[in-house]
């Protein structure tokens, strides 16, 4: 009678049905954002071009491929990263803190890093040196963060508000910075990143900020089931026998790292990172071993999508943290009323 | 399997000796109650002894090395610690939340593998928690809870269980089969040491007692020895009546608190 109870499918895993479709829709999706544009490429022809491409040929024009190597993938790609990077941090530190409403920025991250791009383009720095500077400022909000809030017998609360006074320092210190920049041309391109955008992507941009993105992902990957020991309160984690000490250093690590790297390259992008994650604890519980794949795998098809609609739906490109919100709240709102929400 | 407590005393910062020279050992097959007034420091003694909080003189000697000494990882597959029911309950499922008592023995990398399901659903089935498998533990009773908790430290494959109040909270019938099945646990060659609030508790399930005093000083021995109607008065400042209670079912040894002590007795 037991072995009838029995299952044989390990709890809190995701379904051979669920994996197929979480794989397909990012496949699909991305490849879909590949071909719609002002310029539109058929999605045979992308297709077709990326296997081409696997065997060395080009099988479009070359304005086609100009189209969508130089201008559309590199975009796309960020967009990918950008939206698992940020769904994924936002889960570790949701699942860190126990706290549904951490985000991305609970550390002050974002503030920092947002900080870093908004001096770099007041100084006039290249791309490339605006990028670096918002993730140094942005690892330096964290570390700030950590001198005002940890301690012996200090908990993680404590971490939070400090995040929180950190994180409302630099965002003080950016309107500073607004305030003294020029305001017909510093201004303007200040705002703008802030809003967040994906259309400076470039593959040397992509060199520097996807690495960090990717490790991240990786190393959370790898720990998924590890990070299950995170929401428990302080004692049972410590009596669990998982090096919590460190377990915590490395999520705080990598998540901090993703976040940085993302807010570099595209600007402050909001919701995702609470938005993605809420809606995977909806549908599969709380088990990380489904949570890290399925926030990954829905960030990256979240942002590409909204991406998309802020590149086509006007003349001019909509900031994409406008478009999060608008998309993101009402969509949210009507999974909570329907499911009931959830708790961690 | 063999853990004692070498005068133990612990005080926290700046402050006064909260615990003084506490001496407990427990050896396989054996309950011992742990006693005390509200905020004389029973969890307090439960987290030093564990090494969560480290004690000001003295220490924890498990199997004859200081616990100071022995792994993180190993110890935990030694001793498990089941915490107060109220601060526990993420909302994993039951079945999750007991795999989780396999993690010190899964690899940082690793998930867990089907023997590690088996072993939570044995434990599942022997605590009759099976049905609750699928539930969330924030969504569950707090005695199925509690049964969860200490199914979660089971998997672990410890010898020596300490629960911080495990039976509090609870109602009759929960009492019982939480104390019931710690003493059958007990019977299995394990060590179980647990805090309560009720000497009745004490004295009906365990073998071996420790008694905290608000000063910080402490009794430990037989479950007998330890209370009795005039160590309650020293330790609740409460006159009680212990008394045995026949029944066709068994014949059970109650404490009954009669009256306050006035200051002025004492």
């Amino acid at each position: 009678m037991t072995d009838t109870v029995r299952r044989i499918r390990m709890p809190g895993t995701l379904s051979i049905g669920w994996k197929a479709v979480l794989i397909v829709l990012s496949l699909a999706t991305a490849l879909i954002a590949l071909s719609i544009g002002r310029y539109a490429i058929p999605v045979r022809d992308v297709a077709g071009s990326i296997l081409g491409h696997l065997r060395g040929v080009e099988v479009l024009s070359s304005k086609d491929a100009l189209v969508l190597w130089n201008i559309r993938m590199p975009r796309i790609l960020l967009a990918l990263l950008a939206g698992a990077g940020l769904s994924l941090s936002g889960l570790a530190f949701q699942s860190l803190f126990a706290n549904p409403l951490a985000t991305p920025d609970t550390l002050g991250v974002a503030s920092g890093s947002s900080f870093g791009a908004a001096l770099g383009l007041l100084l006039g720095f290249r791309w490339i040196g605006v990028q670096l500077f918002a993730v140094a400022m942005g690892m330096l909000a964290v570390c700030l963060t950590f001198l005002a809030g940890s301690g012996r017998g200090r908990g993680l609360n404590t971490l939070v508000l400090a995040g929180i006074m950190i994180g409302s320092l630099f965002s003080a210190l950016v309107s500073f910075v607004k305030f003294v920049a020029d305001a017909e041309s510093q201004l303007p391109a200040i705002t703008y990143w802030l809003m967040g955008s994906l259309d400076v992507a470039g593959y040397k941009s992509l060199l520097y900020g996807a690495p960090p993105i990717l490790v991240g992902i990786i190393v959370l990957a790898l720990l998924r089931w590890r990070l299950n020991v995170l929401p428990l309160s302080d004692d049972e984690a410590a009596s669990s026998g998982v090096r919590i000490r460190t377990l915590r250093t490395i999520t705080i690590l990598m998540a901090t790292m993703m976040t940085a790297s993302c807010v570099a390259m595209c600007g402050q992008v909001g919701w995702v990172g609470l938005l993605i994650p809420h809606i995977c604890r909806m549908k599969f519980g709380n088990n990380h071993l489904s949570l890290v794949p399925a926030s990954v795998s829905l960030g990256a098809v979240f942002l590409v999508v909204v991406d998309t609609l802020a590149r086509t739906i006007t003349a001019q490109e909509i900031p994409i943290s406008v478009l999060t919100a608008i998309i993101g709240a009402p969509f949210f709102i009507l999974l909570m009323r329907r499911s009931g929400g959830w708790q961690l | 399997m063999n853990i004692r407590i070498e005068n133990g005393s612990f005080g926290y910062k700046d402050g006064p000796m909260l615990l003084k020279q506490i001496r407990l050992e427990a050896g396989e097959g054996q309950m011992i109650a742990v006693l005390g007034p509200n905020g004389v420091g029973k969890t307090t003694l439960l987290r030093c002894m564990l090494g969560l909080l480290p004690w000001k003189e003295g220490q924890t000697v498990l199997n004859g090395t200081e616990i100071k000494d022995i792994p993180k990882r190993s110890f935990w597959q030694q001793v498990s610690y089941v915490p107060q029911a109220k601060t526990a309950a993420a909302a994993y499922t039951v079945e999750e939340m007991l795999l989780l008592g396999r993690a010190s023995h899964i690899a940082p990398f690793a998930a867990p593998a089907k023997a590690d399901l088996t072993i939570v659903q044995d434990v599942m089935e022997r605590l009759h928690i099976t049905a609750l498998r699928r539930k969330r533990c924030n969504a569950i009773s707090g005695g199925e809870l509690q049964m969860a908790l200490i199914g979660r430290a089971l998997v672990a494959g410890a010898g020596i269980l300490v629960l911080d109040e495990p039976e509090s909270n609870l109602d009759f019938r929960n009492q019982l089969i939480v104390l019931e099945t710690l003493k059958e646990l007990a019977q299995e060659g394990r060590t179980i040491i647990f805090n309560t609030h009720y000497p009745a508790h004490a004295l009906q399930h365990a073998d071996q007692a420790l008694l905290l005093k608000a000063d910080g000083s402490s009794r430990f021995g037989a479950v007998e020895e330890v209370i009795t109607e005039d160590t309650i008065r020293e330790a609740f400042s409460v006159h009680s009546v212990i008394r045995t209670i026949e029944s066709e079912r068994g014949i059970v040894r109650d404490v009954v608190p009669v009256a306050l002590q006035e200051k002025t007795e004492s």
